[in-house]
């Protein structure tokens, strides 16, 4: 038997929410079967947080969860210190979540010292800046399978191909906006004034950023069911640098023009194409999607 | 030396096509849309009327293109505008000179707009309903407003009521000014109205 790769789990400024996210994994058993892990907050480990942190141990993977304050501690030992012993002697390090890719939501408590792991929001910054090694699973929380899909590939030797804020390709370069149920009412205009409703898309009214935001979650759906915007609540943009943004259930418009567009098309072009799109009234679409009453 | 390439065959007919529509627009905001018909467009130009129908198979078709094409020359030029590195205060004063100027060159074209596309609904209702036709002028402008707020130098509003302001104010001052009430040329007016659009956009 090949021997198991080691796995480290540790933790910064963190809500728990992607360790949570994780065991929704539906092949957690194979990922338990292939790696070792050496420490991880809720999963049976080799280790306890203790001796991690005495830096005497060394790890093939190092998955960190949260954002990076280098003044914190972990067991007495400073977060600093651990992340740099473990980091540097990893093949692969992976930031778990948007805290830990890009400072996130926790950045904002402290944006002076608070970073992600190679990015601060999207500038350089942190412990691993231009790090190779360095795979961000942005998103809050990570999916699940993004995860699994990481980890499999590492664990099957194969290469793993990142954008330029060292996202993998494969599953960030999607919009939320591609495979929602809803594209052709984005087509038409049609928009919805409630969230939670079956019909209408969620860009003008609701605060929708799938067509703005880099994530698979309407091609590799939610616990293989569904996403934010299938069931009705905007994406709000969970695996961009700028997330956490104010307003998020609000469309950000300035004379009842949209400020942000889908990602790279003109804004002219777009005002263009929707104008036109607007002016046509579609009664299929105007209707309910399921009527029982007619 | 290279020769000049010929004008192909679709070029041609674009241009014959411009100066049927010049000639059009002009009958139309003097005489009036429906007392102008097809072959006094056609004898105006010395065409068969056989011939001009190859251009323009209906009379609604034709009525569309001309809006079309007053809304596509309006948005290259307000394009122009936009793509100034001024201030938006500056882009007001721009955007009613170029109006102004254009109503003075080319009356018809505001002509048609205003006494044509504007009261005459009905023919525009099928294929020019809402953006349709209008849309490179009304982008444009949304692209003026969008950029005005987003510097801070315009108040964050409903569209149409800046669109009413603006357009509405310019429209009127055309229309006043073809009816003979104004005392002075449009031109002189163009300052005092510019301040005025800027006074009730600018954010307070
Ligand atoms: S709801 Fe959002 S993701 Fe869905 S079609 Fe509309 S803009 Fe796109
Ligand atoms: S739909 Fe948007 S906000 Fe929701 S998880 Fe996906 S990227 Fe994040």
């Amino acid at each position: 038997m090949k021997p198991r790769l080691k796995l480290l789990w540790l933790q910064g400024v963190t809500c728990n929410g992607n360790t949570h996210s994780f065991l929704n994994y539906p092949h957690l058993s194979y990922i338990l079967e292939t790696f070792e892990f050496l420490y991880h907050p809720l999963l049976p480990s080799t280790y306890t947080l203790e001796e991690i942190s005495t830096c005497a141990h060394e790890c093939d993977i190092l998955v960190f969860e949260g954002a990076y304050d280098p003044r914190m501690e972990r067991v007495g030992t400073s977060l600093e210190r651990v992340v740099h012993h473990y980091g540097n002697h990893a093949r692969y390090i992976i930031a778990a979540g948007s805290c830990a890719s890009f400072g996130g939501m926790f950045k904002h408590s402290d944006p002076e010292h608070i970073t992600g792991l190679g990015f601060d929001e999207k500038e350089p910054k942190g412990p691993f800046v231009k790090n190779s090694k360095l795979i961000n699973l942005s998103g809050c929380p990570i999916h699940p399978e993004w995860m699994g899909y990481t980890l499999r590939m590492i664990a099957d030797n194969k290469p793993i191909s990142i954008d330029e804020l060292h996202r993998p390709k494969e599953l960030y370069s999607y919009l939320a906006h591609h495979g929602c149920t809803r594209n052709e009412y984005f087509e038409w205009k049609v928009d919805s004034d409630h969230f939670g409703t079956k019909e209408g898309c969620l860009f003008y009214k609701q605060g929708c950023r799938g067509p703005m935001t880099h994530a698979s979650c309407n091609k590799i759906l939610w616990n293989d069911v569904s996403s934010k915007t299938r069931a009705g609540s905007p994406c709000f943009g969970c695996t961009e640098p700028d997330f956490p943004r104010t307003n998020m259930f609000e469309t950000k418009t300035n004379m009842s023009i949209p400020q942000d567009v889908p990602v790279g098309i003109s804004k002219r072009s777009y005002l263009t194409m929707a104008g036109i799109a607007k002016s046509f009234h579609i009664p299929r679409l105007e209707k309910r999607l399921i009527d029982d009453n007619t | 030396m290279k020769s000049v390439p010929e004008k192909t065959a679709n070029t041609k007919k674009e241009d014959r096509k411009t100066s049927i529509m010049q000639t059009a627009l002009k009958l139309f905001s003097t005489e009036g849309f429906y007392t102008t018909t097809m072959p006094a467009i056609a004898q105006k130009l010395g065409m068969s009327v056989g011939n001009f129908y190859n251009y323009f198979s209906s009379k609604d078709q034709l009525a569309k293109e001309l809006m079309l094409y007053i809304s596509t020359v309006l948005g290259d030029k307000l394009r122009e505008i936009n793509m100034t590195d001024v201030s938006v205060k500056e882009k007001i004063t721009m955007i009613v000179h170029m109006y102004f100027s254009i109503a003075r060159e080319r009356p018809e074209l505001i002509e048609y707009f205003l006494r044509v596309f504007l009261s005459n609904r009905e023919i525009f209702t099928k294929e020019c309903t809402g953006m349709v036709c209008v849309s490179g002028f009304v982008t444009e402008l949304m692209l003026f407003f969008d950029d005005g707020v987003q510097r801070g130098e315009l108040k964050n509003q409903d569209f149409f009521s800046a669109l009413g302001l603006f357009m509405g104010y310019l429209g009127g001052m055309v229309f006043l000014n073809g009816e003979e009430v104004l005392p002075h040329p449009l031109s002189e007016y163009e300052t005092a109205i510019a301040e005025n659009i800027y006074n009730a956009l600018r954010k307070q």
